[in-house]
């Protein structure tokens, strides 16, 4: 017999697996139990949002926001209304900026909940999922009554928020934060000095500084190697610049220190909550615009003006002055940014979206290069992947 | 801000002669539109420099400008942690004509001009692994092309005579309805920068109609 040809197996991981986050093909050429090769085959769940956006008005287009990461979804929003704020020239409010702060904050801890303990269960560990969504659910109440939705709420608008804060809900945001970091202190006993959970994620997945600028990483898989940049701090917008919030940093750049990123960028949000909640200024949310941001109801009573901005604005839109700009934010998965390019009609030419995800992903081939199978689900659920942003 | 932007815009410019044929400044973000085939080298050029340092390449992606001869403006966002900045380099391509790639230089690239390909049709010349990455498997087309219809032109359903999926010319119930707001009977064609120009417009068609 001539030389036998040793040919690495392949295998078929997902669409339909509970431990690829969504709907991840990854197709993994083995050596053993040795990853040689992954191979994400992304884009099932593609919507063409980018293509529907250039065919709907500016307002219309802030609803897709929310439906790309849906685990935090105003923070999406909030990067397509800086844009426009920013090629229209609009100043937002100081309640209107504190209040987006505010809700991106419950949006990073929402997100940060949901990746802290899918990386758990995908490592083995049940309970922190079930203890977490009890609290993803009074977040959610919270989103509830300030925009009527749960999830996809299309409340930040270009211009402000869409509506104020009901009576009470301020308080009970607060209650909210005094508790929750006895909730954040459960989740650790749980998880951080747990031998199965450290013998799953220390030391796997490593990625040094240098790779993660290659590889296009953000957020907390850029800090978890030891990058001290946040956009929050770096280039602030809204009223971030006035708050007080400290910017965890990793040291080894493996899966159990972009745990602990998380974990204490879950803390500082609190901070930031409680401070927003504190200083909350009086006054309008949304900027007094109205060719852009919609008259108050009881002035549509009254004013013939008032009654045609409504209706120009909710039919044809308003226009945004040719020109384009990059608008990113720090959502909590990574810098998510807006790049919108505007031709002076009332919908955008091209509004692409830079989700932070799919740079993630596209390291995995060179992340699980050599690990073990079981290691790659490890690596997948540190990066906290969510498909509605990845395939938009 | 902007002046430092403009300084460092004239910086890139001097550093690579030949190679950026304009410096732009809007919105306090700096642009370089660049020639096509030196993308590479200035991008190399951008990471390494010491006064430049971007050293993340955050987004490539197209826009697509079906009358300009060049038709798709391939765009780069560049990021430097060290210098906090960002620049934009642009760069016109015709249809059918490959770009180099940049994936030498970034490892991110890789995945970012797959996308690029898949929904625009730009090739990238020089790619390790230039395949559709968003679309479906056997995908004809690329849909962010202006003259790609919203609705595509296949559509999916499961066949129960042939137990498997099947793909079809996509039927419509209703025409696409796309409301031309441009049209001239409509009163909000201003923007704001449009303001002195319009009336010169109007005088100017109302003397012809006189002549």
């Amino acid at each position: 017999m001539a030389d036998p040809l040793i040919k690495p197996m392949i295998l078929n991981f997902g669409p339909q697996h509970p431990a690829a986050h969504g709907v991840l093909r990854l197709v993994l050429e083995m050596d053993g139990e040795i990853i040689q090769r992954a191979d994400p085959h992304i884009g099932l769940l593609h919507r063409g949002t980018e293509k529907l956006i250039e065919y709907k008005t500016y307002l219309q287009a802030v609803p897709y926001f929310d439906r790309l990461d849906y685990v935090a979804p105003m923070n999406q929003e909030h990067a397509f209304a800086l844009g426009v704020e920013k090629l229209l020239g609009l100043e937002v409010p100081p309640r209107g900026q504190y209040i987006r702060v505010l809700y991106c904050e419950i949006g990073r801890l929402l997100n940060h909940l949901l990746s802290i303990t899918t990386f758990a269960i995908d490592v083995g560990a049940m309970t922190p999922l079930l203890w977490s969504f009890e609290e993803r659910e009074k977040m959610m109440e919270f989103y509830e009554r300030a925009s009527g939705a749960r999830m996809h709420a299309a409340y930040f608008r270009p211009g402000g928020v869409h509506l104020d804060l009901p009576a009470g809900l301020l308080e009970d945001i607060a209650t909210f934060c005094r508790g929750f970091p006895q909730h954040i202190d459960d989740l650790e006993t749980l998880l951080t000095e747990n031998r199965i959970f450290r013998q799953r994620t220390v030391d796997i997945g490593v990625v040094n500084l240098d790779d993660a600028f290659d590889w296009g990483f953000s957020g907390p898989m850029l800090r978890a190697s030891g990058a001290a940049w946040d956009l929050r701090k770096a280039q602030p917008y809204e009223c971030y610049s006035e708050l007080d919030f400290d910017i965890p940093v990793g040291k080894h750049g493996d899966c159990f220190d972009r745990y602990l990123v998380r974990i204490e960028e879950m803390r500082q949000s609190v901070r930031i909550m409680e401070q927003c909640i504190e200083r909350m200024p009086e006054g309008p949310v949304a900027s007094r615009d109205h060719k852009v941001t919609p008259p108050p109801r009881a002035e549509m009573k009254r004013s013939m003006e008032a009654l045609i901005h409504h209706f120009k604005l909710y039919t044809e839109g308003y226009h945004v002055p040719a020109g384009e700009t990059y608008a990113a934010v720090e959502a909590p998965k990574g810098e998510f940014a807006v790049y919108l390019v505007s031709d002076g009609t009332n919908m955008p030419y091209r509004c692409k979206i830079r989700a932070p995800g799919f740079a993630h992903l596209s390291a995995m081939d060179f992340m699980c290069r050599g690990h073990m199978l079981a290691d790659s689900v490890a690596i997948l659920g540190s990066m906290d992947i969510v498909f509605g942003e990845v395939d938009r | 801000m902007d002046q430092a932007l403009r300084e460092l815009g004239d910086y890139i410019d001097a550093g690579n002669a030949g190679a950026v044929l304009g410096i732009e400044v809007a919105y306090g973000e700096l642009m370089v539109t660049a020639e096509a085939s030196a993308v590479p080298k200035l991008l190399t050029f951008l990471r390494d420099d010491q006064n430049c340092q971007f050293k993340q390449l955050v987004d490539v992606t197209a826009v697509d400008y079906p009358d300009r001869e060049a038709r798709f403006t391939v765009v780069y966002n560049l990021l430097s942690l060290r210098h906090n900045q960002r620049v934009r380099v642009k760069t016109a391509v015709a249809d059918g004509v490959p770009l180099a790639s940049v994936v030498g230089v970034f490892s991110s690239a890789n995945w970012l001009e797959r996308e690029v390909w898949d929904l625009f049709g730009v090739a990238f010349s020089g790619h390790p692994d230039l395949r559709r990455i968003l679309t479906d498997y056997g995908f004809e087309g690329h849909p962010l092309r202006k003259d790609f219809p919203l609705t595509g032109h296949v559509e999916v359903r499961y066949d129960e005579d042939q137990k498997r999926v099947v793909y079809e010319p996509v039927k419509l119930t209703q025409e696409f309805r796309n409301f031309d707001f441009m049209s001239p009977w409509e009163g909000m064609l201003q923007t704001p920068d449009d303001d002195q120009a319009d009336p010169d417009a109007g005088a100017d068609g109302a003397g012809e109609g006189g002549s």
